[in-house]
């Protein structure tokens, strides 16, 4: 069995922030109606972190749930429990009208941390980063740039990016120049 | 001459020197001058030439408004035209170089134009070069090329790094002057989120050298205010000041574009040149100044002559005297500061010549107590001088411009009153009014630019909203603040505006034309727009010829379309427009204020986007692998697909003959990643596919596949793919490379907006999965050989898929073809992909296995008669002009498209078909030919009946082939018809079926 290999294989770069591919995340996606007593049941058995709610990522290490729309979350796991935890989630949904799908093949992680990782964000996405605007346990689905992209906060100055793999260079090569050296803005 | 001076220099550090250049001539300046304070300090006032006459041009003003010192700045990728040397700061090594002259700025040849100028009046290029008329395109307009421009166009790529940045504000302060650092701290005290942008490397705007001795703010002089204010905003949490940062543009929404200026001024250190701030307020408060206006009389614009605002900064600031004896010639008490100033410099001013009859107020008793000679109601005549003032000539300005006085001199400070900068407040559609008293276009308070609630969120503050002496600029400035920061949710604040001195000014007189009734030989002489060499005689002549809109006036005559946009032409021209209309100046009303407040770099527009990530390029899982083999790439959307594998020495076009032959005989492999793949579920997800695609999908058994077409709701063919049935709920259909983003919004937009009730879900999937085409007669061989699944015909006939184990990979296995070989396609997990991809070129290396790029599957598809999204369609075509009717289920009441294809313009049997077509000779016909029938059309040209969509040669059959769409095609076949190429040949091509290559499809059915 070949092991799987992440779109970057986890490069990495330091600038006034640090950059990395974070390798594969277990990531599947939940369409059905998220007021649903059976739906709410087979996410939350599967992330273990309640329900997030409209703009909120409800993480717990490598669990975790995004909300993505008012009728998508995001179920986030270990990549290699993935099957294990489509096949119970599937189990609850039984006789529900739901989409339960494993796209975590087909996005990369970065992770963009430092004090300056607000600023880093905020040359690329159209979101108001403000330390008082944007907190860990928020959630964006935004553009970086060109490429759509979603990302949330895993403490005060750690970002979690999710983009589509077959721009994961892109994504790398956009962040490396917005950490360039001296390019510090200084407005949070 | 001009010089430095001893005494004044509030913004220059005198004990470091700077070197710089100017046409390749060493000089010196200091940290804090501009290019401009240091060039006036090197005595170098003569800068460059106008546009048209090539005039000599001097430097006219201190800031934003200049219209004339434009240079040529740095070399090699920092080189960069029409750069602003008043907005320049100067560094150590600066390198300048003047504009518009050959071969020297001392020495012009162009500079005969001004003598020409009798025959070069507003209008001339249109009147002159019109007739006749294949001249303009290949004699004038190349000529006047030629010696029209004023900077050179860079030649290399750009040295430096741009980006953007994305903020929010409530209240967003434009100008740090006075009233914008008021405004600023009211709007901060209730709250609110406020930033501050200053265009110059300095807060305090014009109050350092306008405020007068006996000026007191709170108690303090104007700087000490405004450095404590400064300090104070600092402090506050809630306040963000940002200097060097132009505030560019307003748009709807509270959208402001603003343009940070970080490495001008520093261009070795390192990080990026600038940045472009992309700023949503819900307030924008314009605190934006004014700018004063020059005066129109004979020589204005004889380097020289200058706004004695400009003056007095340069004095004040920089401690450069224009000049050793300078004129003043005012309408207003301003300019007597300038005399002032100049004074108590120690420099000369021989005449104060006020235009107005009882001339000015307290400042005009201060200037006389200096022992300064004010003359009332005179005006000058004509300035005397080539390349530099040398004396002016003195008239009543009642009269017509008989010479009364003449007084020897090297610099005139004019002033003909303030125009608030109002640029900001219009761009989003905020209206002016004409205020006689004060002769300037103010923003109209009742008329802001709405927003989305209707409310306005644009407001003037200070001078540019009309308010000049510096108690009504704090008092305007802190009502402005105050109602922006409530506006924007901030707690209101019962604050007051700091306490100031009032003054005792005479008012202004407009005057728009000096002296009032100047012979038509002074009026020829006097300048309006100094950069683009526009005259009164030529706004006159505009009018005289019909030219009465503002709008219109201003194209014919370019007054005000040179690089500053007329900042200092503007409201002169359209005062002589509506004198020469006679109608009053706000009825001719002003030309429209666009954005960017001044020129921003295209580095700056473009941010991040150059390089590497100027667009993004999407990779599949296999795209290094591709790259290591020496792939030649096509674009497919964002995606790079191999367009061919050529080995070393071998053409780009033999490898694609190779890559078709070996895929026929042997093993071909594809990467098949970038078609799209959506999985569609629900208890409805038949019913919506047979209304998306024309056949019939409701009926398409469990481990099945089928091919289905898409049509727009006009009919036209939009996307065609591969449809499996993976259970009775869910489905996965296979889009075109291009259309999997596309075709997913269709999917989205129609689920969303019509049929919300139908129980379905989409999901993009098509990144989740390699996919391989594994393709020829060894490509069983070579899946067998992997092991794992059963991939016999029997377990796993054409056109059924099934999940299994191909070697070490989980795999969804397609038995679906589209070069008409043996084929599987393989989707694996994307994270295995590349591991997959070598393992079937390792176990296939006996079988022949070769990767094969997009051309060889475009010509094996092509040889099978298989149509291409984009080839063979355009958005204009239908099913049935493709013969495709097989495909269009006839059982079904509905589906997208069957309605427009019912239209009569659709079933009309005149339409242009799918046919084959086989030069008579063999040869390759030329892509989108052309074929032409017996006559000619109403417009006299030849008819044509079709056009070439695809055509390749085959290899395969050792011919040309090609599609088309011809009418009547289908009824015609054996008929030859012509094709007429672009290279003078005419291609003659027989008409045949489109399948041209194993017609019964043995050999995809192993």
């Amino acid at each position: 069995m070949s092991d799987p290999v992440s779109a970057l294989n986890r490069a990495a770069f330091t600038g006034i922030a640090q950059i990395a591919e974070t390798g594969l995340q277990g990531m599947i996606t939940l369409r059905g109606d998220l007021a649903s007593a059976v739906v709410i049941k087979a996410a939350t058995a599967a992330a273990g972190t309640d329900m997030p709610a409209r703009g909120e990522a409800k993480i717990k290490g490598e669990h975790g749930l995004c909300w993505m729309s008012p009728d998508e979350v995001l179920v986030l796991c270990p990549h290699a429990e993935v099957a294990m935890t489509i096949a119970a989630m599937e189990q609850v949904l039984a006789g529900e009208h739901a989409l339960v799908v494993n796209v975590s093949d087909a996005r990369a992680v970065f992770r963009v941390s430092g004090p300056l990782a607000r600023e880093v964000l905020s040359k690329l996405a159209p979101v108001d980063l403000a330390p008082q605007a944007f907190r860990p346990g928020m959630m964006r689905r935004t553009k970086l740039a060109q490429v759509p992209a979603a990302f949330w906060m895993e403490d005060d100055r750690t970002f979690r990016i999710v983009c589509f793999r077959s721009v994961a260079q892109y994504v790398f090569d956009l962040l490396k120049v917005s950490a360039q050296e001296g390019s510090e803005v200084g407005v949070f | 001459m001009s010089t430095r001076l001893t005494g004044f220099g509030r913004l220059i550090d005198r004990s470091k020197p700077l070197r710089f250049t100017f046409d390749g001539k060493w000089m010196r300046g200091h940290p804090g001058d501009t290019l401009a304070s240091a060039l006036l300090a090197n005595d170098q006032m003569l800068v460059g030439r106008s546009f048209k006459y090539h005039r000599p041009r001097g430097i006219v003003a201190s800031g934003a408004e200049e219209p004339n010192a434009l240079v040529n700045l740095g070399k090699g990728g920092r080189f960069e035209p029409n750069q602003r040397a008043t907005t320049t700061e100067l560094f150590e090594g600066l390198r300048a170089e003047s504009q518009n002259r050959w071969p020297s700025l001392d020495f012009d040849i162009g500079s005969v134009n001004t003598y020409l100028a009798r025959f070069l009046p507003a209008g001339f290029y249109y009147k002159m070069f019109i007739h006749p008329r294949p001249f303009w395109k290949h004699v004038y307009e190349p000529f006047i090329r030629q010696s029209a421009g004023l900077g050179r166009a860079p030649k290399d790529r750009d040295g430096d790094t741009y980006e953007h940045f994305h903020t929010h504000a409530d209240v967003l302060v434009i100008g740090g002057g006075v009233a914008g650092l008021q405004a600023a701290k009211a709007a901060a005290d209730t709250g609110a989120r406020v930033f501050v942008l200053e265009q110059t490397a300095h807060w305090g705007g014009r109050a350092p050298v306008d405020a007068r001795d006996e000026d007191r703010i709170a108690g303090q002089g104007a700087a000490d205010w405004v450095a404590a204010t400064v300090a104070e905003l600092e402090a506050m949490p809630n306040v963000t000041l940002r200097l060097r940062c132009m505030g560019a543009g307003v748009y709807d929404h509270g959208y402001v574009l603003a343009y940070e200026r970080l490495r001008d001024h520093a261009p070795d250190a390192t990080g990026p040149r600038h940045r472009l701030w992309r700023i949503r307020a819900k307030q924008i408060i314009s605190a934006t100044g004014a700018i004063e206006r020059p005066l129109s009389f004979a020589g204005n614009d004889i380097p020289g002559v200058m706004l004695a605002s400009a003056v007095r900064d340069y004095v004040v600031n920089y401690a450069v005297s224009p000049g050793d004896r300078t004129v003043i010639a005012t309408n207003n008490d301003d300019a007597y500061l300038t005399a002032i100033v100049l004074k108590k410099a120690g420099l000369d001013v021989p005449r104060i010549v006020d235009a107005r009859a009882q001339g000015g107020g307290a400042l005009m008793e201060a200037a006389k107590a200096l022992g300064i000679r004010v003359d009332t109601g005179r005006a000058i005549a004509k300035v005397k001088g080539g390349k530099r003032v040398t004396k002016v000539q003195i008239c009543a300005q009642a009269g017509e411009g008989g010479v009364l006085d003449e007084i020897a001199c090297d610099a005139v400070a004019m002033s003909g009153g303030w125009s608030p900068v109002v640029h900001l407040w219009s761009h989003c559609g905020g209206k002016l009014f004409w205020d006689d008293a004060q002769a300037m276009f103010r923003p109209d308070a009742a008329h802001p630019p709405t927003g989305a609630d209707g409310q306005g969120f644009v407001t003037c503050a200070g001078a540019a909203s009309g308010a000049l002496d510096m108690a009504h600029v704090l008092e305007d400035a802190h009502a402005a603040g105050l109602a922006a920061g409530k506006a924007a949710g901030g707690k209101a604040k019962r604050t007051k505006a700091p306490e100031t001195t009032a003054r005792a000014d005479a008012p202004i007189e407009p005057v728009w034309l000096m002296p009032q009734g100047a012979k038509v030989e002074l009026r020829t002489k006097t300048w309006l727009d100094f950069q683009n060499d526009v005259k009164v005689s030529d706004v006159q002549l505009a009018a005289q010829e019909g030219f009465e809109s503002v709008e219109h006036a201003k194209r014919y005559t370019t007054l005000g379309m040179a690089t500053d946009q007329g900042k200092l032409s503007n409201i002169n021209g359209l005062a002589i427009l509506s004198d020469a209309l006679g109608q009053p100046i706000p009825q001719t009303g002003t030309t429209t204020f666009r954005p960017p407040y001044t020129p921003i770099s295209m580095g700056a527009i473009g941010g991040e986007a150059r390089g590497v990530v100027f667009q993004p390029i999407r990779r599949t899982p296999i795209h290094g692998w591709h790259e290591a083999h020496g792939a030649d790439w096509e674009p497919v959307g964002q995606w790079r697909r191999p367009y061919a594998f050529p080995r070393k020495g071998e053409s780009v076009h033999d490898a694609v003959m190779r890559e078709v032959k070996n895929t026929r005989e042997a093993l071909g492999l594809l990467d098949a990643s970038t078609l799209g793949k959506l999985i569609v579920k629900g208890p409805d997800a038949g019913k919506f596919l047979d209304m998306l695609y024309t056949n019939m999908m409701s009926t398409l058994p469990v481990g099945k596949c089928r091919y289905g077409l898409m049509c727009t709701e006009n009919g036209f063919l939009t996307d065609d793919g591969v449809v499996a049935r993976i259970d009775e709920d869910t489905f996965l259909c296979h889009t075109t490379t291009g259309g999997a983003d596309r075709i997913h919004a269709h999917m989205e937009e129609w689920l969303q907006t019509e049929w919300w009730d139908w129980k379905v879900y989409v999901a993009n999937v098509t990144e989740q999965f390699a996919q391989v085409a594994v393709v020829g007669p060894n490509a069983r061989k070579v899946l067998e050989k992997l092991g794992g699944m059963d991939v016999r015909a029997e377990a796993l006939p054409f056109m059924a898929w099934a999940d299994g184990r191909i070697g070490d990979f989980d795999a969804r296995v397609y038995r679906i073809s589209f070069s008409g070989e043996l084929s599987y396609e393989i989707a694996v997990r994307a994270s295995q992909g590349l591991a997959f991809w070598e393992a079937l070129m390792e176990a296939g290396a006996e079988f022949g296995a070769m990767p094969y790029g997009t051309e060889a599957l475009h010509i094996m598809r092509a040889e099978k008669g298989f149509i291409m999204i984009g080839d063979e369609t355009d958005g204009t075509v239908i099913p049935q002009d493709l013969g495709l009717d097989w495909a269009i289920s006839k059982k079904k009441a509905d589906y997208i498209g069957k309605r427009g294809q019912e239209r009569a313009h659709m079933t009309d049997p005149g339409r242009w078909k799918l046919v084959g077509l086989e030069t008579v000779d063999g040869s390759v016909l030329p892509d989108g030919a052309y074929a032409v029938g017996e006559g000619l059309n109403a417009n006299g040209q030849r008819v044509t009946i079709g056009r070439v969509t695809s055509t390749y040669f085959s290899p395969t059959l050792g011919r040309g082939i090609a599609m088309g769409l011809v009418k009547h095609g289908p009824d015609r076949m054996g008929e030859v018809i012509d094709f007429p190429g672009t290279d003078g040949k005419t291609y003659r091509a027989k008409i045949v079926d489109p399948v041209f290559h194993d017609k019964e499809g043995a050999k995809q059915n192993v």
